[in-house]
């Protein structure tokens, strides 16, 4: 790769929504018109009182606006950035009805938040120790909610953690254009300052429901297997270990991208557009070749995002293939607006049968709708056609799960185990982020309550 | 086109537009581009002993992104000789003869001073004085402009002082310092003026800077109060000309000044009982060129309503306005939502649960609806929403009589009708 070429694909990669400055952030704030009882506040999932949080980014309190901000949603910093606000806070706005023009809600919630990060602003501190100790499984936005509002709450809270780097989807899902590892990763250490524990590397095998129990005053132990590294990258060596813990809250996400099924499909060149993504996240452009046409299955956002990418990457065409037609997608209609604007070409009513090639991707045979077969030339596909459950990590905890593999959980978040607690798209079945962290929430009073009878409510339970 | 030219108190103006005694009427050269842009007439920067300024001198009020709804300034009079000055009212005069050129002076307490000004002054071939005793900054410690302005008897003997030697119109410029406008008004009137204008500046201190605890303008650490002005100063500019011009005694023009940036509020002060208007602020900070849609506009409005001339219009609202106690009591509206137009802010819920009297609930729709029962028509709701048309205030009649307070005081019989829950009886 020339340095031009480098030079390129850094500009293309460049923030798609860049940060306000401060006359932009105080001129916006100012057109807020303050609802009472605001729409975009019940518009959004963790039901961050909006029209407060600007209101003191107009008065100039940037650390109570944040206050506001992360007291609902602690991942307020990632929201603000991935966020589908047209159809969340912005979408509800009153200013949208009156003259189609919505208030930047999550471009003013970046602004306070950045505030607070750039300020190394801890907004809240760890309670006092109560005794109680928590284990989450899951890095990710259900995690890391649960564990500030635990740790708020005086919990001894402990991550474990299957990557290297902690957030989950935060770090390593994230269109690049939308938000860098560095945004995730400054919003973790503000859960990490709160004392939470993260165990990196380190993967979570079983709880055989025989080890839970009286044995150990009612606590529930977690096993694990700790992959120590050198680099933060390559194991050395691992470790067995076992923590014991008074709840656990798993928040695991979903697993790899579904199979197409089709011949050829382990050829080189065929990738999960969540590893593709993920190696995106390094910003080592080198690191993805992906050739000169891409074609793309799936036409959901991770769709999306994997096709402005890998154009963004330097492909000169791309191609969305979908087996439905334009108004069948799943996308949000922003995202594909912007796959518009990006060149993608969409073929649709088509599902793939076979990836051609010799060791390598040369192409890949098609069939419409109508049964005609046709060939696209082309280097990489992506497969973007939604994720799997993990449904056989749930039945080794022993915790059950809904015929769409999905776990079972009860108004606290308390799965059919009453000490495991569950949040985020494993739950939900694959959501957004600030779902996530609403779950997280709930979660973190449905522990608090089955373990000390105290009903709480956090800025945004409703 | 309908005729704007005025004959304000003897002096001819093409338009009602005045620019007044301030910074933007500083000096000639400013004075022929305010004329080049349209304005009718100015009131030249105070003339008077040149004095000293201070650095810095303003401070602005903002509301929100609006930038300088209110503005204050410890500038004093005019800081250039009295022979500049003059020199360059006689070139402008000669230059523009169809605007009016009108010299504000201020000078101390004694006649001699007085005297000497007004004929040194009168044969530059500027239209009229006009005798500034309101600026409540700097000169007034010097026993100077609302100083003289906040005692009748002095604005009263002051007028004498200039009337006794003037052969030009002579306007007094009253202060708004005071408790009530009209003795102020009727001892300038008493000691012959011609006319009166007003509102001049009201003392403020315009805030204080959060970082260095200073407040504003900072002149090296320290502050004073100023002469606050600008848009959030016309409500009391309006009383205080109505006042005046519903004042049975008082019988000579006025001309208006306090927060004027438009034609319509220009419009407002004329139908209140100004003669004509003067302007500052709006100039200071957008420049003269604001003129030509005062102009426009008025002209316009004019044509619309069907006036022939802007001077049909003086004085139009002044029966309209009266005391309390000559309101009908049996006058009664209530709020009334459409929600074709609501945009479910519920801003009215909350203005009127914690501010006025909780006659908001929502439909099931969650659209605000008003229990018409509980509602005083106080108007809160409807001033508060964002949304044109989706509150409006309606009226309910029931045929009853009108009743004023006065005439309920007097016989008691009068029948009331029960509106709201503000009356006694009007609820079970």
């Amino acid at each position: 790769m020339s340095e031009l070429e480098h030079e390129q694909i850094e500009q293309n990669f460049a923030e798609i929504n860049p940060p306000l400055n401060q006359a932009e952030a105080v001129f916006e704030a100012n057109r807020c018109l303050y609802c009472f009882d605001a729409p975009c506040m019940h518009a959004c999932p963790t039901h961050i009182d909006v029209p407060s949080f600007i209101k003191k980014i107009a008065t100039g309190n940037l650390h109570g606006s944040a206050r506001v901000i992360f007291d609902a949603n602690p991942i307020g910093a990632t929201c603000a950035r991935v966020c589908p606000v047209e159809v969340l806070c912005e979408g509800a706005c009153v200013e949208k009805t009156l003259m189609d023009k919505p208030i930047e809600i999550g471009r003013l919630q970046r602004y306070a938040t950045d505030f607070a990060v750039e300020n190394n602003r801890q907004i809240f501190q760890k309670g006092e120790s109560n005794g109680k100790s928590i284990g989450i499984i899951g890095s990710g936005p259900a995690g890391l909610s649960c564990a500030t509002y635990l740790a708020r709450l005086g919990y001894d809270v402990t991550i474990y953690e299957r990557k290297a780097l902690p957030g989950g989807l935060d770090t390593y899902g994230m269109a690049e254009y939308k938000m860098s590892q560095k945004d995730s990763l400054d919003e973790v250490k503000m859960v990490e300052n709160l004392g939470v524990k993260f165990k990196l590397n380190c993967e979570v095998l079983s709880e055989p429901s025989a080890s839970a129990g009286g044995l150990s005053l009612g606590k529930i132990t977690i096993q694990f297997k700790s992959n120590v590294t050198d680099n933060g990258v390559q194991p050395s060596a691992t470790a067995d270990g076992s923590d014991l813990h008074d709840a656990i809250f798993v928040g695991v996400g979903l697993g790899a991208t579904n199979d197409l099924n089709i011949e050829g499909e382990n050829l080189e060149g065929v990738m999960d557009a969540l590893y593709f993504i993920e190696k995106i996240k390094t910003r080592d452009w080198k690191s993805v070749p992906i050739g000169k046409t891409v074609a793309v299955i799936g036409a959901g956002n991770t769709a999306i995002d994997a096709v402005t990418q890998a154009k963004r990457l330097g492909a000169e065409r791309v191609l969305l293939i979908y087996r439905r037609t334009e108004k069948d997608i799943s996308a949000y209609d922003y995202e594909y607006e912007l796959a518009k604007k990006d060149g993608i070409e969409f073929v649709w009513q088509t599902s793939p049968i076979k990836v051609l090639g010799n060791g390598k991707v040369s192409g890949l045979k098609c069939k419409k709708s109508d049964g005609t077969e046709f060939e696209i030339a082309c280097d990489t596909v992506i497969k973007a056609i939604g994720q799997q459950k993990q449904t056989s990590f749930f039945q080794n905890i022993g915790i059950e799960f809904d015929e769409k593999g999905r776990v079972a959980v009860n108004e606290l978040m308390q799965t059919s185990n009453p000490k495991i607690f569950a949040g985020g798209d494993c739950v939900n079945g694959g959501a957004e982020a600030v779902d996530a962290a609403q779950m997280g929430k709930l979660a973190a009073q449905g522990i608090h309550f089955s373990l000390f009878g105290k009903k709480l409510s956090f800025a945004g339970s409703m | 086109m309908a005729d704007l030219t005025t004959n304000f108190a003897g002096i001819k103006s093409p338009n009602p537009f005045w620019l007044a005694s301030a910074p933007p009427t500083n000096m000639g050269s400013m004075v022929e581009r305010a004329f080049d842009a349209g304005w009718g007439g100015a009131v030249w920067k105070t003339l008077g002993e040149p004095i000293v300024n201070v650095s810095s001198r303003l401070a602005g009020l903002d509301q929100g992104a609006l930038r300088m709804i209110g503005l204050n300034n410890i500038e004093l009079i005019t800081d250039r000789s009295l022979e500049v000055n003059l020199k360059e009212i006689y070139e402008c005069k000669k230059k523009y003869p169809n605007n009016a050129v009108i010299i504000s002076l201020m000078v101390e307490s004694k006649r001699e001073a007085w005297h000497e000004i007004v004929k040194r002054s009168q044969d530059t071939g500027a239209d009229g004085f006009e005798l500034n005793f309101g600026c409540p900054h700097g000169m007034s410690e010097r026993g100077m402009g609302s100083a003289m302005g906040q005692v009748p008897e002095y604005t009263c003997m002051v007028t004498e002082w200039v009337k006794e030697v003037s052969n030009l119109p002579v306007i007094v410029k009253l202060t708004p310092n005071v408790a009530h406008i009209v003795p102020p008004g009727r001892a300038a009137m008493q000691g012959g003026a011609d006319a009166v204008s007003l509102i001049n500046t009201i003392n403020s201190v315009m805030g204080v800077d959060l970082d260095t605890m200073i407040p504003y303008p900072n002149v090296n650490g320290m502050a004073a109060h100023g002469g606050y002005c600008g848009t959030a100063v016309k409500p009391i500019a309006l009383n205080m000309v109505s006042e005046l011009a519903r004042d049975a005694e008082f019988n000579i023009p006025i001309s208006g000044i306090g927060g004027i940036n438009t034609w319509r509020d220009a419009v407002e002060f004329l139908l209140l009982g100004a003669g004509n208007v003067q302007v500052c602020t709006a100039v200071m900070h957008y420049g003269y060129r604001i003129v030509e849609d005062m102009i426009d506009g008025l002209n316009n409005y004019l044509d619309e309503k069907g006036f022939a001339s802007v001077n049909e219009i003086i004085g139009k609202s002044v029966s309209r306005v009266t005391d309390w106690g000559n309101l009908d009591l049996n006058y009664e509206v209530v709020a009334r939502v459409n929600n074709e137009h609501c945009i479910k802010c519920n801003l009215c819920y909350i203005a009127c649960e914690d501010g006025a009297h909780q006659c908001f609930s929502f439909d099931e729709n969650k659209y605000p609806v008003v229990d018409e029962h509980e509602c005083v028509g106080c108007n809160l709701c409807a001033l508060v929403c964002p949304s044109p048309g989706a509150i409006s205030m309606v009226r309910l009649d029931d045929g009853s009589n009108p009743v004023s307070w006065k005439e309920y005081s007097e016989d008691p019989s009068k029948t009331l009708r029960s509106h709201g829950s503000s009356l006694p009886g009007s609820k079970a």
